[in-house]
């Protein structure tokens, strides 16, 4: 039987005197079904967040349960689309709605009439448990969708169907459990967004995470099954540093979380992804990519449920054995969510009218993150780069600061480098990586000791450059002593040539690694040389009237990334002008 | 049948409350009669069983627990639209003011609005030139974004906002088909007149529609008129296929009545003062900007805010900032020394240039010039903090190179008249003249190719 509409707050919906309801069921309220979830039971009220406006409902409205958790539909059809927060396709809503969103709107979530082409993978008689793979469809040209038992159930095959193709629920396999059910698998899966889906064994993230962006590459990198946060005001370019990495890095899938962001900018996300051809597969990116899209103005409730779908999500690709990256932008957006609705509920506050239990959900999103031993028997990880847009610009506030608790990178955006349009404008003293050690010993196996060699040189030389600086500041560099000036040409050569990197530019939005190493190599060898040539005290502006640091600087547009041999003329070029000075 | 509900049970700031309502919907508008025979209106923003928290839109003054009766009307709250609202001057909440009687709708529009899905929208890339260098060359205005200039007290933003209407032009075969929407929230007599005189002499009033809640006008009111006028715009382009530019000024007193309302409430209270959905509640007025696919015409915004005491960091702001696509920023310091308009360059930026510019919009050389003003300039403030500490006497050649470029960059590429138009060219070529003014070497985010068609160091 239904239940009523007591009272109304905006998203925010109480029923009075039921005991019908449980903690965190999906519910339908009003005559328009629209999707709400259960926040909050006592004995005189049960408290609802809806997904949807409530403008126009009225006391006295059915609230129907449903007697699951707010879940998703999973199976094949999830790449290259796009949903809002809580799974409802945007492209079939504008299909039923036009360009503005309605309400209430009951389209399936995957589309239920495709044909798939299954390889059906499990005989009769097979023991299955929860996690194995029975089936296999290719989702789109790049990624093998494959089938997996839901986690929780286990049994052995009884029925299992000729490949072909067949529709999402088509039944492929029927397997009888100890206790004799039978459990038709189809083509699609439920699973309850905020619970973790269970892996066989947590493993140490020991593989970096490409992605041809050299200051998080060499500098800090994140490993496969990592987290990281991007912080920056506004204007310092974390989308486009997310929109980078959802390009280039080498993850299997992209789960883009466009969280309580701009419109625009989802368009563009869109625009772009099926635009950009990766050059690995010479498919276009959307085939490993799917979007969620909750703008800033569509409903509260669901931008807050958008994390937990994203990451969802990016799960249940984990346990069929892929290296799924989720990009969430922005979790500032999320926390503000999480503030409106206790605020609604008039729950006490802690820091800036957060609620308190802000940094155990922030802990909860975080640690669902990593790399597993998957059910399925292969290996798969979770990576989540987390955007946080800090109020003010102020790292201090407690978004930012509780994710950097729960996060191993934090790659720092820096207002006065965006001013100067250095992107990406990760500072280079405020940054920092924590996978260092977990991940040196990939770093020297495939690209040799000298890799971290040079990394520790140019970390070395940005820091004794900040310092200089201090000075600088106070008294201009005229008055330094020649190496301490060379100090700083060369960290401009670092900075500027190194560092920056242009997302526009056909090579340089995406460096492979050797290149990266090279550019370092390059860098350091005429650090060393022209030391040489300040011991001999001769002046600086020798070296600086050969043009060597302004060449140095444009490697990244005058080599091209699949010309590393040039790079040899480089070093024989250092090697000849320096020469003539000292000789 | 239409109940009257006769007094009401709690009085407090601008909302009362309501006993015994029967079938009241959230967000319905409803008819407040008071004895005198006025009329107000008000909306209900809060359902407990049969108890009704309505927010009055003219304010609570004079009504008393026992004399007024209110009927509910069963819808929210609507704006009656019809082509004619074009050339008509209306109150804060979209009641006509001007004399010329009502507006016959053809047809009626929750103002609220409701969210374009992201996949119907069409990425916004053309640009409108509004003939000032600081922004068509540095932070190109997009047709379909939002892009607020954030202002203080004193400053020349409504100056600055005139001339991007009298001078914004669309090319192509829509040129006619553009039209302005303002809506005024607490500003000043003056400051509207202003606007109005000014839209006359430029010969746009006919194609204007102007909301204006004056800052004696009732406060709740404000919170209102952003989403009449937005409504009204959404329905002029989306419905009647206009490119329509709207301004509103000023973003700071539509949230601070919004503040009012919600302490009124009794909410809890965010960052100072402000309710924790300011920034779910700016964004729902912010994303209705955009083009949308079925549709020839496109919403474009320039929202208009006072930053209080020029903290950029207050919450109006740095929420706006975080939802629209870039900012215009104006410099206290640069109107000082008479420049107008005085736009701070460098936290100024505008997102969805990059894709409205270069080869087919604007010039190729573009892109690769404005990011080297930027870069160049921002090397200026670091040669003139040094300068301050150590004077400019002391500073070596490249710097005082710096300090020169500062100088005429401000004077001659930001500064520019009030009634001077320059075309997209002639802004680029005054930055390339510019640039000249500094060693070659220091030019390194322009490739070589460029700096030998455009570089003429000679002149320095």
């Amino acid at each position: 039987m239904a239940e009523k509409i007591y009272g109304i707050n905006g998203p925010v919906i109480t029923v009075r005197d039921t005991s019908s309801f449980a903690m965190m069921e999906m519910v339908y309220v009003g005559h328009e079904r629209l999707i709400g979830e259960v926040i909050g039971i006592n004995s005189g009220f049960t408290t609802i967040q809806c997904y949807e406006e409530t403008t126009g409902l009225m006391p006295g409205d059915p609230v129907e349960g449903t007697h699951a958790q707010m879940n998703l539909m999973l199976g094949p059809g999830i790449l290259d689309n796009i949903f809002d927060g809580i799974e409802r396709p945007l492209a079939e809503i504008e299909k039923e709605a036009g360009a503005f969103i309605n309400r209430g709107s009951a389209v399936s979530s995957l589309d239920t009439e495709r044909e798939w082409d299954v390889t059906v993978t499990a005989k009769v008689g097979d023991e299955l448990s929860g996690g194995m793979i029975y089936a296999a469809t290719p989702e789109t040209k790049l990624i093998i969708h494959k089938l997996m038992v839901p986690p929780l159930i286990s049994g052995k095959v009884i029925e299992a169907a000729p490949d072909g193709k067949y529709k999402l629920n088509d039944t492929i396999v029927k397997l009888e459990d100890r206790f004799g059910t039978v459990h038709e698998l189809t083509l699609c899966q439920r699973w309850p967004i905020r619970t973790p889906r269970p892996v066989a064994k947590r493993l140490t993230p020991t593989i970096p995470l490409i992605t041809g962006q050299r200051v998080i590459d060499t500098l800090f990198p994140i490993s496969k099954g990592g987290t990281s946060a991007i912080p920056g005001g506004f204007g310092t370019g974390k989308t486009m540093t997310q929109h980078q990495l959802a390009k280039w890095c080498d993850a299997d899938i992209i789960v883009y979380v466009g969280c309580g962001e701009r419109g625009n900018e989802m368009s563009q996300v869109l625009q772009e992804f099926s635009e950009l051809i990766d050059p690995k597969t010479g498919r276009p990116l959307t085939d490993r990519t799917t979007l969620i899209a909750n703008t800033s103005n569509m409903p509260v409730a669901a931008r807050e449920a958008s994390i937990y779908t994203g990451i969802t999500l990016a799960e249940y690709y984990r346990d069929m054995g892929y290296d799924v990256a989720i990009m969430a932008d922005s979790t500032s957006r999320w926390a503000e969510a999480l503030r409106e609705i206790s605020g609604r509920l008039e729950e006490m506050p802690a820091e800036e009218g957060f609620p308190a239990y802000l940094p155990s959900r922030l802990s909860e999103f975080y640690e669902r993150a990593g790399r597993a031993d998957v059910l399925s028997g292969s290996k798969g990880s979770v990576t989540i780069i987390g955007a946080v847009s800090p109020q003010g610009s102020d790292f201090s506030e407690p978004v930012t600061q509780n994710t950097k608790r729960f996060t191993r990178c934090f790659w720092a955006l820096d207002k006065s480098l965006a001013y100067a349009r250095h992107y990406p404008a990760i500072n280079w003293n405020d940054s920092y990586s924590e996978y260092f050690t977990d991940l040196d010993p990939w770093y020297i196996e495939n690209y040799g000791r000298e890799f971290v060699e040079y990394r520790s040189s140019i970390t070395a030389l940005l820091q004794e450059e900040n310092r200089l600086m201090e000075i600088v500041k106070l008294i201009g560099s005229d008055v330094l002593p020649d190496d301490q000036k060379l100090i700083i040409e060369i960290a401009k050569a670092i900075r500027v040539g190194f560092l920056q990197q242009n997302a526009f530019h056909k090579d340089d939005t995406y460096v492979p690694l050797d290149k990266q190493k090279c550019m370092m190599q390059v860098i350091l060898h005429l650090y060393q040389r022209a030391k040489e040539v300040v011991a001999e005290n001769i002046p600086i502006s020798r070296i600086k009237s050969q043009g060597l640091f302004e060449k140095v600087i444009k490697i990244k547009y005058d080599i091209p990334n699949d010309r590393p041999e040039m790079f040899d003329e480089y070093i024989k070029d250092i090697d000849e002008k320096i020469d003539s000075i000292l000789s | 049948m239409i109940i009257e509900y006769v007094g009401v049970k709690e009085i407090n700031g601008s909302l009362v409350v309501i006993d015994g309502v029967k079938g009241a919907s959230y967000e319905e508008i409803v008819d407040i009669r008071l004895d005198n025979g006025t009329v107000r209106q008000g909306r209900i923003v809060q359902i407990e069983g049969d108890r009704v928290v309505v927010q009055v839109f003219e304010g609570t003054r004079d009504l008393s627990l026992e004399n007024s009766s209110t009927v509910l009307t069963g819808h929210p709250m609507e704006m009656p639209l019809a082509p004619e609202i074009i050339g008509r001057i209306l109150d804060g909440a979209g009641r006509p003011i001007d004399g010329l009687g009502d507006i016959y709708p053809t047809v009626k529009r929750n103002v609220n609005g409701t969210a374009i899905n992201p996949v119907s929208r069409i990425y916004p890339r053309n640009y409108i030139n509004t003939g000032i260098s600081s922004i068509d060359t540095l932070s190109t205005l997009i047709r379909g974004q939002k892009l607020p200039i954030f202002s203080g007290s004193g400053m020349k933003h409504n100056e600055l906002a005139v001339q991007i209407v009298r001078q914004a032009q669309i090319q192509g075969a829509d040129e006619h088909n553009f039209g302005i929407v303002f809506a005024a929230m607490g500003v000043k007599n003056d400051v509207a007149d202003y606007f109005r005189n000014s839209f006359e002499q430029a010969g746009v009033m006919q194609r204007v529609v102007m909301f204006l809640n004056l800052s004696n006008d009732p406060i709740i009111e404000r919170t209102l008129t952003p989403r009449c006028a937005l409504t009204t715009a959404e329905y002029l382009a989306f419905e009647l296929n206009m490119h329509i530019l709207v301004i509103m000024t000023d973003m700071t007193s539509y949230a601070e009545a919004l503040r009012e309302f919600s302490s009124s409430k009794g909410e809890i209270p965010g960052r100072k003062g402000f309710p924790g959905y300011l920034y779910s509640d700016l964004a729902s007025m912010y994303e209705r900007a955009g083009m949308i696919k079925g549709s020839q015409g496109s919403v474009t915004q320039i929202p208009i805010l006072t930053m209080p005491n020029d903290d950029i960091t207050h919450p109006v702001p740095d929420l706006t900032g975080y939802i629209t696509e870039g900012q215009i920023v104006l410099d206290r310091g640069l109107q000082a020394q008479g420049i107008y308009p005085p736009v701070n360059v460098l936290p100024s930026l505008s997102r969805l240039m990059k894709d409205g510019i270069g080869d087919g919009y604007t010039r190729a050389d573009h892109a690769p010039l404005s990011n080297q003003l930027f870069a160049s300039y921002a090397k200026v403030i670091d040669a003139r903090s040094l300068a301050s500490v150590i004077g400019e006497e002391e500073l070596s050649d490249i710097d005082k190179k710096y300090i020169i470029f500062g100088r005429e960059f401000e004077n001659t590429f930001v500064n520019q008249g009030f009634n001077e138009n320059r075309s997209i060219d002639q802004s680029l070529d005054l930055g390339w003249k510019l640039l000249s003014l500094l060693p070659r070497s220091e030019l390194d985010r322009v490739d070589d190719e460029l700096l030998d068609k455009f570089y003429d160091g000679d002149k320095s």
